[in-house]
């Protein structure tokens, strides 16, 4: 397998596997944050801005991973 | 594909022998921008506001209630809102105005082929380094302000156990992950929103990307929303003392 090929397998499995753990937080994060509301739907213009950081927050070693792989690709 | 899509900006051209780049260029004219629309607004402060200003005071008043809500006493977030705002309407203004649309469009030739004349600001790995570091190095000064040197550096070597020996160690590397993770952050993503809307315009021209411009829209209003309230957060928690040591100084 020459360098090249290596390279663009190296970054996909980066992201992929970086994602998912992520995915599965961001998914509690947002459930979570839908049955608060389903019970108190007057707080729901406070739980969606907390839920928006904290899923942020939660996206960030995907966002690693991503970094890596755009490193890998272009750096 | 040939897609140039690269880490660091490209150098416009050189002042002597200091290197201009695009998101040089871009930040200093979004800069310009906002300073002269604050000139503008200051100097025609009203009794009875008009739209622009009531619009403007709505935003400003939000951003103290939230701070203040945060921080918890008047006094803390009377310092420390300026700059917390400050970070969050640059990293807004910057992350937003790349959504103009046909601004990436704009191409100047330069020694090294054609460059983009425009690039967005927090795509540039170096400007959201050194606001992190100003983040970082303030979270510092209020942290050996409030506990005092030694009770600070009392937090990070201690021989009480060998445990907290080694936890404490622990916290000094939890310092600097604090830098790499902060600007990994916002730096990750709004590169990734570039190269992602980069790519998909390049696949499909029409309709397709607009799902992913919106997307963008949105991660750029939340990123700079996470990164100023991060830095609020790092203060705070960096402000408290903990109760264990309340009693230590009063003994004292």
């Amino acid at each position: 397998m020459d360098v090249e090929a290596a390279k663009y397998l190296a970054a996909g499995i980066a992201v992929g596997l970086g994602a998912i753990g992520p995915g599965i937080g961001e998914g509690i994060a947002a459930s979570k944050a839908l049955e608060a509301i389903g019970r108190n739907p007057e707080a729901s213009g406070k739980i969606t801005p907390l839920m928006f950081v904290s899923m942020a927050i939660a996206e960030s070693t995907a966002i690693y991973a991503l970094v890596i792989a755009l490193i890998i690709l272009f750096g | 594909m040939n897609l140039d899509i690269s880490l660091a900006p490209q150098i416009l051209f050189y002042i002597g022998s200091f290197p201009v780049t695009n998101s040089f260029l871009w930040m200093i004219i979004l800069t310009i921008v906002t300073i002269i629309f604050t000139l503008i607004i200051s100097a025609s402060l009203k009794l009875v506001p008009g739209k622009i200003q009531s619009i403007v005071e709505i935003f400003l008043e939000g951003g103290y209630d939230f701070v203040k809500s945060v921080i918890g006493t008047d006094k803390k977030a009377r310092r420390i809102f300026p700059l917390v705002m400050t970070m969050f309407v640059f990293t807004l203004i910057t992350n937003l105005f790349t959504y103009i649309p046909g601004q990436a469009a704009i191409m100047i030739n330069t020694a090294d082929g054609p460059v983009a004349l425009f690039r967005a600001v927090m795509a540039d790995y170096g400007m959201v380094f050194m606001m992190t570091t100003i983040t970082i190095i303030l979270v510092q000064v209020v942290a050996i302000i409030v506990h005092g040197p030694f009770g600070y550096m009392g937090k990070f070597i201690n021989f009480k156990s060998p445990l907290s020996f080694v936890l404490g160690l622990m916290d000094i590397i939890g310092e600097f992950a604090k830098l790499v993770s902060l600007s990994f952050r916002l730096f990750g993503n709004i590169f990734a929103g570039e190269v992602l809307g980069a790519v998909m315009l390049f696949l499909a021209p029409f309709f397709i990307p607009l799902p992913f411009m919106f997307l963008g829209l949105l991660s750029a209003v939340v990123q700079a929303f996470v990164f100023a309230t991060l830095t609020l957060v790092f203060v705070m928690l960096a402000s408290e003392i903990e109760e264990d040591e309340i009693v230590e100084q009063a003994s004292i």
